[in-house]
């Protein structure tokens, strides 16, 4: 099936947004585009004869397969895989991105869920797992996860982007590759756990503490300094992505979540928080992670995943079936706090609308934007631009890329650009 | 039997953050660590030197380590390839090819020492005795002349080690700077 459906409704009055086709956002919230495409459908339905089953597809004509135990996608499905490389002699260690032009809605599957390894996905038995609490502390403490199981827990949803995210675009040219290939270091899950304020309440953290030094549970025990006040804000230990245990990729038994904050100080398989009075300047908070200026000066302690978006239909791999109606669609997203606009322009930025935002818009989470576009077939150049609720937004590429040494591409955030050329082919252009 | 929330009394908290995103109270139920339990799992450096453990080793010492550890990945003398190099790369970090070394790029010697133990050789972690990682950590320095060629390095010295990019960092945490 082609993911890029043309939604055709001749009878629509269409209300002109912005230049080159794009459509009010009304039209979507309406559901007139999409009662229009119904009625299309239901005409075609053939008159059926005497011999009841005689035109019935082949799976209404036998028993369908028993039940499973722990469900899989459709075999229909098969190409949607993360995306990743294997290094030379390091198959744990590097990254897998999330097929994001793929997928719909806001929720990643488990399964989907991006990966960075440092040294591979350990197997941990959580009957051997502690969390240890020490430190600038009144009551060093262990955590067993049965014990956490007794505490009082929270469900959020939050998107976890790595910091690498999107560093293609620091390219010289326009790197001809998929939404999911640019993006898919992003991903969003429903996270339960316990907050992580409350266990440090009770271990009592001294005055002096402004830090602490997690550490995960893996081969290179990955180890991040976390601003103790993350920690006494929305800082979670999760235990649960998407209502089932977080799976071995994702941290299992258990992982820092740090809403907002860059996708490495999350650290998973999480063994140890040390309360110090000062961060420990870790090889990924000094060799990584960390932005290079034109002066050869380095930002450090850069956290926050700004305000970004990013259209996936339609995009790079995909080609338009000629002139009409279609939905564009993507995903929006910021660490400071809920998204509270998207404005999408399909020439080029000279003009801009509105986007409709789909519920739930929650803070921190991916907020998936629609908006109905009439193609007229000619060249044209799509854009997205996500504020935040703190009033944050996207820079131009150029704009970003001028606060940086060439290459730095960590933390972009910049608009990001789509030409769509008059075969429907749709390209990476920078604009 | 409710006590007062913990967190919202505790001053920095109340500080920085309003009382409803205090996390709730706990059963208490966290099992007490020994003294002995936390020099187990105690394996944090901080750049000024506390934590680093007891022992030492020189340059020589660590050229050995790194040719039976080290050099099947890093290269010789810490050329790279097929991993990471380790040495050079100074002078390129505005280029637009950055080689990011201990040499060129990383502030403090503590992280080497710290990044090592905790992580290195990537086949068989925290498999090198602290000896051991002292040494290889005054070997790698020593290639790009940050330490002389006769250092011994331990818990004093290490922190002393002045690298060349210390002061190519500014902190944007918790304020980008003025």
């Amino acid at each position: 099936m082609d993911i890029l459906q043309k939604l055709e409704s001749p009878t629509l009055r269409e209300e002109i947004a912005a230049g080159n086709g794009l459509i009010h956002r009304r039209a979507l919230l309406r559901g007139a585009l999409l009662s229009a495409g119904v009625a299309a459908a239901s005409a075609g339905i053939a008159q059926a004869d005497d011999g009841v089953g005689a035109d019935a597809p082949d799976w209404m004509k036998t028993p369908g397969r028993p039940f499973s135990a722990y469900g899989m996608p459709s075999k229909w499905q098969e190409k949607v895989q993360r995306i990743f490389t294997i290094g030379p002699g390091r198959a744990g260690t590097g990254v897998s991105r999330t097929p994001l032009q793929l997928l719909e809605g806001t929720i990643t599957p488990a399964g989907l869920h991006f990966e960075r390894h440092h040294n591979g996905v350990p197997d941990i038995d959580p009957a051997r797992h502690e969390l240890f609490i020490h430190g600038m502390v009144k009551r060093p403490l262990a955590f067993s996860l049965d014990t956490l199981m007794r505490y009082p827990m929270e469900t959020h949803i939050h998107f976890v982007e790595c910091a690498g995210n999107s560093g293609a675009f620091s390219s010289p040219q326009p790197p001809q590759i998929t939404a999911g290939e640019l993006n898919g270091l992003l991903s969003c899950s429903e996270w339960t756990g316990v907050k992580l304020s409350t266990l440090l309440a009770e271990a009592g953290v001294n005055k002096e503490a402004k830090w602490a030094i997690a550490e995960g549970a893996d081969a290179a025990a990955m180890s991040r300094s976390i601003p103790l006040e993350k920690c006494m804000d929305d800082a979670m230990v999760a235990l649960y992505q998407n209502g089932e245990a977080i799976r071995p990729e994702q941290g299992f038994p258990m992982r820092l979540l740090l809403p907002g904050f860059e996708g490495n100080m999350n650290v998973k398989w999480l063994r140890r928080l040390n309360l110090t009075d000062a961060p420990v300047d870790a090889r990924d908070e000094t060799s990584h992670y960390t932005e290079l200026m034109p002066n050869g000066k380095a930002r450090q302690f850069m956290f926050l995943q700004g305000a970004k978006s990013a259209i996936l239909k339609p995009s790079f791999g995909m080609t338009m079936k000629g002139p009409g109606l279609y939905e564009i669609s993507g995903l929006a997203w910021s660490g400071a706090g809920r998204i509270s606009k998207v404005e999408v322009s399909a020439d080029a930025g000279q003009t801009w609308a509105p986007a409709a935002l789909n519920d739930p818009i929650l803070p921190k989470a991916l907020t998936r934007f629609r908006l109905p576009w009439r193609w007229d077939g000619r060249p044209s150049t799509l854009m997205s631009r996500a504020t935040d609720e703190t009033g944050g937004t996207q820079p131009t590429r150029a704009t970003w890329i001028a606060q940086y040494a060439p290459g730095q591409g960590y933390h972009f955030n910049g608009i990001q650009t789509w030409g769509i050329e008059a075969d429907g082919t749709v390209k990476n252009v920078y604009a | 039997m409710f006590t007062p929330r913990l967190a919202c009394l505790f001053p920095l908290a109340a500080f920085f953050f309003v009382p409803s995103v205090c996390g709730a109270q706990g059963p208490n139920l966290g099992r007490p660590l020994t003294p002995e339990e936390i020099r187990k799992i105690d394996i944090t450096v901080v750049p000024d030197g506390r934590g680093l453990p007891a022992g030492g080793g020189s340059v020589t010492a660590g050229a050995a380590v790194y040719a039976k550890a080290c050099q099947s990945c890093h290269g010789e003398k810490g050329a790279g390839k097929p991993q990471d190099q380790l040495t050079g790369g100074v002078g390129t970090l505005a280029s637009g090819k950055p080689v990011k070394t201990p040499a060129s790029y990383w502030p403090a010697a503590t992280t080497l020492f710290d990044y090592v133990r905790r992580a290195m050789p990537i086949t068989s972690p925290q498999s090198l005795t602290n000896d051991e990682v002292y040494a290889v950590t005054a070997y790698i320095l020593s290639i790009d002349g940050i330490v002389p060629s006769d250092a011994v390095l331990d818990a004093k010295s290490l922190p002393r080690v002045k690298m060349p990019n210390k002061d190519g960092f500014i902190s944007w945490w918790p304020k980008p700077p003025r």
